[in-house]
């Protein structure tokens, strides 16, 4: 059911809360977690629908905080609330509620939020896009124990990494982290198969997707070797080679679906490596609510230090065509003044390949 | 070897528990259990990645079969009983290990044959000669299928590889014969490689007990003998017998049901606190508890077993047992039964242990209760608490898993009146919506070694133990009573209860 509320506050969207759960003869609460996503209209309806499949695993209270843009000075010094509370079967497993925030107010979210979380649950903030430069010191993400951001979704996604790495606080995780977890498992399971040292690694994927970096960067992390970051036209991550004293051990994935395991001196095995849906990202992402250490440890390696001399690489540079080596692209990217705040441009700006490209 | 991988990280808690290279031969594939329960686990485990890269399935039945028509068959079960979504790059993934070996358990020559096969599966999707045999076998055949198996080098390991053997209820049919099983399993597989599946082990509610008792502060002080009152557990199914007339005329529901699901259900409910949480802590603790098992002096007053007969079951006509084709009508075989024990030791002393299960009952329901004492003292006058049970904790193991507390608490109004309430944790409401199947994870951890959910010789001896004396006694002594189908059992049963002055709950 869904009861709309206009011009109102958290106290009676509360009561609009107790009511519908009596009406629909569920009173008892068995929510693990309060979910708040902060996003603008444009992204609220996919995300939302991720979080419903996603509350399927982890049944949760859903918070949608949508900030309206104010287009005069009048919307600006007017502030509003008006809420959007969704029970039982319009609201995936748990409960949902949409609050969309008019002028004033949308700088105050924290104080709609506060009073709707779940007592003693954990709270978690996903912001799809947009995501604050220092999540941690956000008025939202203070509230929560972890926050979810998605560099994928960001503008200049290599720098984005940088400055998560900056202001990383023990809580904070990145979607393009989780995306990659099944390329970890299988690379892990695939060194389980051969007693071997890794010697140098390879990790060839799309442009701009930081999923890439954050992989090749785990792996520089573990195994203290030199990583070579390459570009591919995806989809996604493509490859991963790592060069061992016994030979090379490839995991390709052309299609974005199945992938084929190849180990020197083992036959060739298929493995299925699918790219996930949002929804299967939140749910993964909702199953461990401590630090994720591993994270926080590939995310410092830094970019930076990927890509070292190429000098002794055993992978062959493939024949310069389009752009040039990734490691010059991010030193001028790091030279480059630092735009306020990358995050809140528009995530449609036609203008950024042509820079980076003017840039080389 | 993944201890000496640089990529595996205790801390890293994303990355699942992978099983190592190996593979899983299904003796008796073509079964029930197999099509329904094991292939789709297998494939469930491949689609949540939990399965190496070149894991293979081996089929051994006596059907003559190609490798795409064992193919096509595991393609229907994982289609129609998976838990998970079928995926096409998943089954791509598992489809190029599958192999089929078409024989019977005497056949020399299909012994050799699944060995040239295992070879073959070493090589071609490198399993690393680790393998696990699953016999999904009528007892009969077990003997033979572990001598098969010794006798053609099948079950050696060599170069650091691992051979292991699974095996499915009933471990023997008393003592002796557990014993024996055990000595002929034992010769040929190491104890250590040995895997009992009990899938009630698997269950999550079952690992919860464990949870609920040890992670958390307020229930242990008061799991004792001041405190509880008494315990029961109960395994009710609603269906017959069905087709297993062969199997179960003569086994009865005591040995196919006591003596391992609910004595293993009462280890873990009366167990100490394990030093920690593996294999060996856990079966040291079990082991105790069942050794100190005290069986009531008078089993005649103290036990009781039934028959069901002819009646209505959920608005179905059901015959009785004696009725049912291929039973004999003088059998005395149970299909209920229900006994009390006694745990001798500091935390237990004086409290019992009422255990029961049967078949036809009015629904089906596995749960455990602790059933606390009454308040010492109450300051509410008689009326007030006259609609008050006894507070109780409720392990719901199947179906609907959860926890139920209950207790007394005011009903509004003016009058002072305390009526009991139920608080209620569901499985399904605070977690996943389908959590893992109980052979899922028992396969895992086959493949990994991992021993914690499987019974070990001890306890399977114990639990005889503990049995025999009652089956004994039942063989010599009067008859199973008969209880209407879809009834909570016979008569007798109740009585046994009034006699202590407690009464059985309705599940």
């Amino acid at each position: 059911m869904k009861i709309d509320l206009t011009d109102t506050t958290a106290s009676k969207i509360n009561k609009a809360l107790v009511k519908g759960r009596r009406a629909i003869g569920t009173p008892a609460v068995g929510m693990v977690l309060t979910l708040v996503i902060v996003t603008d209209e444009e992204n609220a309806y996919d995300a939302l629908k991720a979080a419903n499949d996603a509350s399927r695993e982890h049944p949760s209270r859903t918070l949608v905080v949508i900030k309206r843009v104010s287009r005069t000075p009048r919307d600006r010094t007017q502030s509003r609330l008006d809420a959007e509370v969704r029970l039982g079967a319009d609201a995936g497993t748990g409960e949902t509620v949409v609050l969309r925030l008019y002028g004033e107010i949308a700088d105050h979210a924290q104080s709609v939020v506060l009073p709707l979380l779940l007592p003693d649950a954990p709270v978690v903030v996903w912001w799809p896009v947009n995501a604050p430069l220092d999540p941690a010191n956000d008025p939202l993400g203070a509230l929560a124990q972890r926050r979810v951001t998605d560099t994928y979704a960001a503008e200049q996604p290599v720098r984005e990494l940088t400055s998560r790495a900056d202001t990383y606080t023990p809580g904070d995780t990145d979607l393009s982290w989780t995306r990659i977890t099944p390329w970890r498992s299988m690379l892990a399971a695939a060194l389980d198969q051969v007693t071997c040292r890794v010697e140098a690694v390879e990790v060839e994927g799309e442009e701009f997707n930081p999923s890439c970096e954050l992989l090749a960067m785990w792996l520089a992390d573990r195994l203290d070797v030199p990583v070579k970051r390459s570009l591919s036209d995806g989809p996604g991550l493509t490859a991963v080679r790592m060069a061992t004293d016994t030979g090379q051990i490839v995991l390709d994935r052309a299609d974005g679906s199945l992938a084929t395991l190849s180990i020197q001196g083992q036959p060739d095995r298929a493995v299925a490596l699918k790219r996930r849906e949002t929804a299967e990202l939140i749910a993964e992402e909702l199953r461990r609510l401590d630090p994720d250490d591993t994270y926080a440890s590939a995310l410092r390696f830094g970019v930076e230090r990927l890509n070292p001399s190429v000098s002794e690489s055993p992978f062959p540079e493939p024949a310069p065509k389009g752009p040039a080596p990734k490691g010059e692209d991010v030193e001028v990217a790091a030279e480059a003044p630092a735009p306020e705040a990358a995050a809140e441009a528009p995530v449609t700006d036609p203008a950024d390949p042509a820079k980076k490209a003017a840039a080389k | 070897m993944s201890s000496s991988n640089p990529l595996r990280d205790p801390a890293d808690r994303r990355l699942p528990r992978i099983a190592g290279p190996s593979g899983l031969v299904i003796f008796g594939v073509t079964g029930d259990l197999s099509r329904k329960k094991l292939m789709p686990a297998v494939y469930d485990l491949a689609n949540r990645g939990l399965l190496p890269p070149g894991f293979s399935l081996v089929g051994f039945a006596r059907r003559e079969w190609q490798h795409e028509d064992f193919a096509a068959e595991v393609h229907d079960a994982v289609k129609e009983h998976a838990r998970t979504p079928f995926r096409e790059e998943v089954w791509q993934q598992l489809i190029q290990g599958m192999r089929f070996v078409q024989g019977t358990f005497d056949d020399d020559d299909a012994f050799e044959r699944l060995r040239g096969t295992i070879d073959e599966l070493d090589k071609a999707q490198g399993t690393g000669g680790n393998f696990a045999f699953y016999l999904s076998v009528p007892p009969r055949s077990f003997p033979v299928v572990i001598k098969q198996l010794k006798k053609h080098g099948l079950a050696d390991q060599t170069g650091g590889s691992w051979r292991r053997a699974v095996i499915e209820k009933p471990f023997g049919h008393d003592l002796k014969s557990a014993e024996e099983l055990n000595k002929v399993v034992h010769e040929v597989f190491a104890p250590d490689q040995v895997f009992r599946i009990d899938h009630y082990l698997g269950k999550e509610t079952v690992q919860n007990i464990l949870a609920l008792r040890f992670a958390n502060t307020m229930f242990e002080p008061i799991w004792n003998r001041s405190f509880v009152d008494h315990i029961q557990i109960t395994m009710a199914e609603d269906i017959g017998i069905g087709g297993r007339a062969g199997y179960y005329d003569g086994i009865g529901a005591a040995r196919d049901v006591i003596q391992n699901h609910l004595l293993q259900l009462m280890a873990l409910t009366a167990m100490e606190e394990p030093a920690s949480f593996d294999a060996d802590a856990l079966a040291a603790e079990k082991t105790k508890v069942l050794g100190a098992v005290r069986l009531p002096a008078d089993l005649g007053r103290d036990t009781v077993r039934g028959q069901y007969a002819p009646g209505w079951q959920g608005g179905e006509k059901a015959v009785g047992y004696l009725q049912e084709e291929g039973i004999n009508a003088q059998s005395k075989t149970d299909t209920y039964a229900a006994i009390k024990v006694e745990v001798d030791n500091r935390r237990w002393a004086g409290v019992p242990f009422y255990l029961r299960t049967g078949k036809r009952l009015g629904r089906r329901v596995t749960e455990i209760a602790v059933v606390f004492q009454r308040a010492p003292h109450s300051p509410f006058d008689h009326t007030a608490t006259e609609e008050l049970g006894k507070n109780a904790i409720v392990i719901r193991v199947q179906p609907d898993e959860g926890v139920t507390v209950r207790f007394g608490s005011k009903v509004p109004g003016t009058s002072m009146e305390i009526r009991d309430v139920s608080m209620d944790f569901a499985y399904g409401e605070s977690f996943t919506e389908s959590s893992p199947e109980a052979y899922e994870r028992l396969i895992l951890d086959v493949l990994l070694g991992d021993s914690n959910l499987f019974p070990r010789t001890e306890e399977v001896e114990l639990s005889w133990q503990i049995l025999d004396p009652i089956e004994e006694y039942w063989d010599q002594n009067g008859k199973p009573a008969q209880y209407p189908s879809g009834t909570w059992g016979p008569v007798e049963a109740d009585e046994m209860l009034e006699r202590d002055g407690r009464s059985w709950r309705r599940p």
